[in-house]
Parts: structure tokens; sequence; C-alpha cells
């Protein structure tokens, strides 16, 4: 049954009604107009839903709505600052890390998650990390170089 | 642009003859874009328009013309092109982005020759509506066909603006510099932006005959690493791929399927189902849909449908799949499929008798799943009685007109758009989800968007077609091929013809009665065969103990495989490389559409656990002259990577009539813990037209890892996938 739900998503609190055994994912796509998060899978083995809850990476299409209230949401959509992109997402730019693309928002948002908590992943890290993103275009070297590129930046090394 | 050989021609002719898989031959569109002058410039506006007409398309007549431009009647376009009066370029192609950056490589086409900065381009393409008729992006035709014409049709709106500007300037044509989206006059230091010499203008031309291009060498944006079109909306989420869009009122569908693959619905009562609020649902004929405001309550609706499943066909198993593919086999193949029956030449009987070893032995090739991350998608609109569908497809045109006759529309009265597309890899070519959408929306009287789930993916998309592939070789003492006989079943005639020096030969593809539908994937049935053939040809190395990139060299004298052979020889370090029991290395290599690949792979073996990893994989790839040396590299690296799942454990179970593999979690593919040390080295032929490369070099890795397992352990695998389960002794 549809209830009230206050939902902080990226940064902004966003309110609806809507049934709390609703995915996030669905209600991302839906209701908040948040297309970033894709669905790929529907059983959280892809990571194309991948979206940061309390700034872990969760699969949105198997969280309900209802347990993500009073949580910080932040997708794909709240990661650049105006036309500054975030630094990884410049990196997957300059490393032309992704073919067709779709999976390109989870991986991000994967990889910005690992970088909030290890400032200078080895590529060990970044693979263990990563594992459960699927890239089906197989640009996985490129993603792990995107990575690791915006470790650097975010070091103050090279650009 | 594919075309049909009108006979069988000779094993010598054919070798750089690219010709249709059987599952990609269709029939040129039957409909023509019939535009006149004034319906481009309305389309348009002001500025001007250049069209390429596609019996010009490829340099030479077909047939007569039907009509011309400014004669009123229709025209056979092939790509058009406008610059408006602020200077801005647009081009309309058919060809659709599906990831493998063709968005970025035709714009490169056209910058290079309009001499324009990559960011004044504006491709649309793969909307029926606006772009000339297409028979779809497959087969590696994107660069080879679409790329050249592109090419040429701005290279004479390069000279119809070099025109404007004499005319304007007043001065000899020859004096003038076209650059960087001026035209220039350096005596008078005049300069006209293009946007300055297309105002006020409505000029509207036709390419005909011959355009020269800019050469190789004197290329300035082709041949560059260009930097993805639009990466930045891919990046932040913005890019809207079908399965993002919404329009108002829309609704979300969804599609009930039988218990079984070869099942019908029947007693269906979605009484419960039509009871709630916002629900709509279709029952027509074998379809049975539903649609609501809302995907959650579409899903509940869908739930509350009772139906049976009346079963019509086999209870299909792939039990006992290679017999039964073997059994339905057909004589071989002729030229109904497009001549890729095979080939024959000398006497293989005399070939195995002259021959001092003989080695036979079978292959299989199980079905495996495109399984693209963006699911088979569609959003339907009826309005005055026109049907609009976006949707992911390889082959819009098709689309259409399959949309026109399920709905019994004049094929004007739809309008498919393909937005850039969450991937395909051939799997993208029908419209099921198009139509499944079009079905609701009509009976909703609202817009319906149907996104399949992972489920329906692997379930009711088609697959890569299984194989059983038979082959017997002969060698001399030295190590000289003297026969070879090779049967395909059911998998396919791409590539089945080797390259290698044989003087008796017989390679035949034969139809089977297949259990699973099943159709295009990247390189079709070249997997297959390369990995029989170069398995196959590492064996017979081993027979006479030489090394098997020797053997391949000795046997070979095509110069483009040979460099790619060596070169990728060179970067992994074959020479004086050795492998061990644990650690094996592996080469093969081949060509298919045009373009040459070789890999040389590492395996790491776990002998206690069986378990196999490729660390390390180096590919050497020729497509002729490079365009974009990055998304080349970019594609040889996914080829290769898609390739390993196939290779090593990607396959399709069935069982009951049912798909048993049918989600990520049952149906592995390679993930960043699989994928190799990847080293590419780009062979690059200036002197030689640029070949498509999305495909090609996937077939090179699984024969690789195979010869590598069995460099090191002594077995060798013939089945793909090989060691699904991990290595067994």
């Amino acid at each position: 049954m549809a209830s009230a739900i206050e939902l902080s998503v990226n940064g902004a609190m966003r309110r609806l009604e809507t049934d709390p055994e609703r995915s996030l994912l669905g209600v991302l796509r839906n209701e908040l107009d948040l297309t970033g998060a894709k669905y790929g899978c529907g059983e959280g083995e892809c990571g194309a839903c991948t979206v940061l809850l309390d700034g872990k990476p969760i699969r949105s299409c198997i969280t309900a709505v209802g347990d993500c209230a009073g949580k910080q949401i932040r997708t794909i959509e709240g990661l650049a600052s105006g036309d500054k992109l975030h630094p990884l997402q410049q990196a997957f730019v300059d490393c032309d890390a992704m073919q067709c693309g779709y999976c390109t928002p989870g991986m991000i948002l994967s990889g910005v998650a690992l970088l909030e908590k290890n400032a200078d992943p080895q590529p060990e890290d970044i693979i263990h990390h990563m594992n459960g993103n699927i890239c089906r275009c197989g640009t996985y070297q490129r993603i792990v170089e995107a990575v690791k590129k915006a470790a650097t930046v975010q070091k103050g090394g090279v650009r | 642009m594919i075309t049909h050989p009108k006979r069988q021609r000779g094993l010598a002719e054919r070798a750089d003859y690219i010709e249709p898989e059987r599952y990609e031959l269709f029939a040129e569109p039957k409909y023509h874009f019939a535009l006149d002058r004034r319906d481009f410039l309305r389309i348009a506006g002001g500025g001007i328009v250049i069209c390429l007409l596609a019996a010009d398309a490829d340099g030479q007549q077909r047939g007569p013309r039907r009509g011309g431009f400014g004669g009123g009647g229709p025209t056979e376009l092939s790509a058009w092109l406008h610059i408006d009066e602020a200077g801005q370029v647009t081009v309309y192609t058919g060809k659709a982005e599906v990831g493998q950056n063709i968005r970025t490589s035709l714009s490169q086409a056209v910058a290079e020759e309009l001499r324009v900065p990559m960011a004044s381009i504006k491709l649309v393409m793969a909307d029926t509506s606006l772009v000339p008729p297409d028979s779809g992006t497959f087969g590696s035709r994107t660069t080879p066909d679409m790329a050249a014409r592109l090419r040429r049709m701005a290279a004479a709106a390069r000279e119809t603006l070099l025109d404007l500007a004499a005319e304007q300037a007043k001065v000899e044509r020859t004096s003038l510099v076209a650059a960087d989206g001026r035209v220039t006059h350096p005596p008078s230091e005049k300069s006209f932006t293009y946007g300055e010499l297309t105002k006020g203008q409505k000029l509207a031309k036709a390419v005909s005959g011959e355009v020269a291009t800019t050469p190789v060498e004197k290329w300035k944006v082709l041949g560059t690493s260009a930097p993805k079109v639009d990466a930045a909306a891919f990046v932040t989420g913005r890019h809207q791929y079908t399965s993002d869009l919404k329009l108002p009122g829309m609704l979300y569908g969804k599609v009930l399927r039988p218990a079984t693959l070869r099942g019908t619905l029947t007693s269906v009562d979605a009484s419960a189902a039509k009871a709630m609020p916002g629900v709509v649902v279709v029952h027509d004929g074998p379809f049975v849909g539903v649609a609501a405001p809302d995907e959650f309550v579409a899903e509940k609706g869908l739930a509350a449908i009772k139906a049976a499943t009346v079963i019509t066909g086999d209870e299909i198993s792939d039990t006992t799949l290679y017999e039964d593919l073997k059994r339905t086999g057909s004589s071989p193949v002729t030229s109904r499929f497009g001549g890729r029956g095979g080939d024959s030449q000398g006497s293989v009987d005399e070939g195995l008798a002259a021959a001092e070893h003989k080695h036979e032995a079978k292959y299989t090739i199980a079905y495996i799943a495109h399984a693209p991350l963006e699911p088979r998608a569609a959003v339907a609109q009826w309005q005055d009685g026109k049907l609009t569908v976006w949707t992911g497809t390889q082959a819009p045109f098709r689309v259409r007109d399959n949309l026109a006759r399920a709905f019994d529309l004049a094929p004007d009265k739809v309008r498919v758009i393909v937005p850039d597309t969450g991937s395909g890899y051939g799997g993208k070519h029908t419209n099921e989800a198009a139509t499944e959408a079009a079905r609701l929306a009509k009976a909703a009287g609202k817009p319906v968007k149907l996104v399949w789930t992972r489920q329906e993916e692997f379930t009711w998309a088609y697959f890569r077609p299984a194989g059983l592939i038979e082959v017997n070789a002969g060698i001399t003492k030295d190590g000289l091929l003297t026969a070879w006989d090779f049967h395909n079943y059911n998998s396919g005639g791409s590539s089945i013809r080797p390259l290698y020096d044989i003087p008796n030969l017989r390679a035949q593809s034969h139809n089977s009665r297949a259990p699973l539908a099943q159709g295009s994937y990247r390189a079709l049935a070249a997997t297959a065969n390369h990995f029989a053939r170069e398995s196959h040809i590492d064996d017979l190395a081993a027979v006479v103990k030489i090394d098997p990139l020797a053997f391949r060299l000795k046997n070979l004298k095509d110069e483009r495989l040979r460099a790619v052979l060596e070169a990728a020889a060179k970067q992994f370090g074959w020479e004086g490389a050795q492998s061990t029991e644990t650690r094996g290395i592996g080469i093969a290599g081949g060509s298919e559409k045009g373009s040459y690949v070789a890999t040389c792979a590492e395996v790491a073996i776990d002998r206690a656990s069986g378990k196999v990893r490729v660390v390390r994989a180096v590919t050497a790839f020729e497509c002729g002259a490079i365009v974009n040396p990055d998304h080349l590299m970019n594609q040889v690296e996914g080829c290769v990577v898609m390739g390993l799942g196939g290779a090593l454990f990607e396959a399709i179970h069935f069982d009951g009539g049912k798909i048993s593999t049918d989600g990520f979690s049952s149906y592995r593919v390679p993930r960043f813990r699989d994928a190799p040390q990847l080293e590419t080295v780009l062979v690059n032929r200036p002197d030689l037209p640029s070949a498509g490369a999305g495909e090609t070099p996937i077939v090179a890795i699984a024969p690789a890892i195979g010869n590598a397992i069995f460099a090191a352990t002594g077995i060798r695998l013939r089945s793909l996938p090989m060691v699904p389960e991990g290595l067994k002794s």
C-alpha cells in the first residue's frame, strides 16, 4: 500500500507517495526521472543499477525504497558539479573506458565508493571491488585504468 | 551494402570477397525514400543540401537510375547532408550506434572531407522518417561502405562551398582554400565561414559519379583518436537510451510468456488484472500483455493473470544437441544462402591418401547469448493512425516494415527511431519488443514503454547458433598440409575456407534443424570455424613436432595473415617462450570480413582445482587504414574479453522445453576478474581501404586459449565452452 516516503537524493529532499516495497531503482527512474541508474538484471548480479546509499554502493534493483528513508542517496546525476565532471567521470572519458555506455553510471558509482574509502587503490583492489559490475562490451582494463587515473588526479597528481 | 553473389565464383576470385552470412541476407528495403528538393529544404530549412544517390553509392551504376534530383521522380538515397545558414552540419544516415563508436568514426569521415571541426557536425542516425533506407548495422559494413559514402558526399559539399565562395568573392576557384569551417582566399585575405556562404541559399544537389576524397597520407581527422562523441552524456547519465524515455501519459507494459519455449498460452483468465485500477489487458491471439501507469502495478497485473501453457512442439533438451544437429544436417548449403556453403578444390581423398599423418576430430559449439546489458526495449505511440516506435535495433527499416505488416499499415505510417543503444553484438536485428509495445499502446490509447526483463532476454531472444564441426586433415612428414575436409553443421559458413595453402580442400556448411531461435552474433560462425580450424592446425603441428607458429607460417602464403601472426608473436615474446605444466602459451589467427587477427594467449592452470585463468592476451589486428586508433583498440580489447566468455564458460542450457540459464546468476559472462592483461598491436595498412573492426578480433581468442591449455597439459579441448566447470583430467 502506498505511503508517504521522504528520500534524500543528491542532497535534496524528495517526498512521494509510493509502496515502500517498490524497488529504489523503479522509484528513481519512473517517479523521480533519474534514469542514470539502469535496469540490467533485476537480481543484483550486474551492477548497472548501482547507486550510493550513505556512501556504500548498493544494487537499487533489489533494494526496497522503504529501506532508504532517512539515508543519503547519490546517483550519477548528482556527481558532477555543474559542467565540471567528477574526476572519475573525466577519467572514463579520457581513458575511453566505455563502448555502449549502459554500464557506465553503475561502474562510476562503484568506483567512486572505492575511491572514497581507498585513495590509492591498486589494480587488484579495483578488480575485487568492482567484480560485481558487468561491462558486456569488455572494457574492464580501461575501467581499471580510469579508476587509477582518477585516484592520481584526486591526490593532486598529474591530470 | 550487402550484395548477393550472382554466381559461384572460383576460389582465387573469392579470397577477398566478403559475403553475407545467411542470417544477414535480407532483401534490400522494399520502399524507397522519395523526396524532392522542396521536401529536403522543408525538413532542413535553408542552406545547402547534398544527397548521395544509392545508385552511385559504390561509385558505379547498379542498374537504371530511378528518376533524378529535380526530375521530380523517386530518388534512391544513400545518405544526405545539410549545412544550415549558420554553418551547422547535419548528416543523415541509416546506421545505428550500439557502442561500436560509429557516431564518432562517421563524424570523423565528414569532418575530414568537409574541413570542419568535429563539434560542428551532428549525425541523425537510424530515424526512418529522416534518413534514407538502410539494410541495417551489421556485417562490419559501416566503415567500408557508409564511411566511404559520407566522405564522397562531404567532399562534394566542400566543392559546392568552394563554388559559392568563388562566385561571391569573384575570384579564381583554384585560389581558394577550405579549412576549419571557412573558405579563404589567401591572396586577398578574404575569408567566409560556411554559414556566410550558405546564408540565403536554398540549394540542393545530388552527388553522382566519382568524387575525389582525401588520400590517407593527407588525413588530419581520420586516422586520429578522436574522442567518443557525446562521451560526457554517457558518464553523467544524461544520455537517454530507449529504456530511459518517458512520454506524457505513458504506460508501462509487460507481456505474459508461455511456460515453455514451444508452448502457447491457453485458458487465459485476466479478470483479476482487468479489475485493477489503471490496468489495461490485451489478449489477442497468442499475445497476452498488460499496461499500467506504473511499472510496479504492471508487474502485479501480469501476476494476476491466470493461464496455462499448451505444448505445441517437442519438449526440447540439449542432452542430444550435437547428435541432433548432425542427424538433421542438410547436404552442403548452396548459393541459396549467399554462396557461403563452402568451397572445394582438388581431391580430398587423394590428398588424404598421400598424407603421412592423418588427423580426424569433432568440435562442438554451444548456444550462447548476446546478453546486451540494455535488454530489448521499445516505446510505442499512436497518433492519428500513425505509429512511432523508439527502439534499440540494428535494423530500423526492417523493424519498420515488420511493424507495418503486423498492424496492416503502409510503411510510411510507421516511424522507427533508434536512440544510441546499450549494445547489440548482432542480437538486436528483430522487432519483438517494438511489436509488443505497439500492440499494448494501440489498446491503451496511450504511449507504452516495454523493457524486456533479463529473464525474457535469456529466454525469448535468439542465440548464436550451436554447431558440430567435423574435421579430417592430412600432412606430409615435413608438415605440409595435403588435405582438409571440414564440415560445419548448423553454426554457419563464415570464414569456413582456410587461408592455409592446401591443395585438396573441402569446407562445407550444412543446415540443421535448430532447436532454438538462432541468428546473427558478432563475427557469426567465424568464431566456431576458427576454433575448430586453429585447434586442428595446432594438433597437426604437434604431430610433426613443429612449433605452432612455424607450422602455420610454413603452410601460409597470405601476407596479411602472416603479418598479424608475426606481430602478435613478436609482442608476446613467442620465440624462446616455453609452456610448463601450469603455464601454457598458445597462438591462433585468421581473417573475416576483410580484416586479419592473431592472438597469443597465456593461461595459468591450477591442476589441483582445475581452475583455468587467462593471464595475458596479445592481439595483433589489421583492418586496412586505421580510422581511429584508440577506438579500434577498444574494439579489439572488447572482442577478446567477449570471446573469452564463449571460449571458457558461456553456454545456454535447455531442458524440458525451457532455458535453464536465464539470468546472470546462471549464465556466466566475463567479469573484471576474468579479464586478462590485454595488449593490442594495431597493424596499420594505409595503402588498403579501411575495413570494419567490431567483429573479427573475436575469432582468435578461443583457439589461442585452447592451444595454450594443450601446450601446458596435453589435453585438447574440442568443445566451446572449454572449461565451464574447470579443467578435468
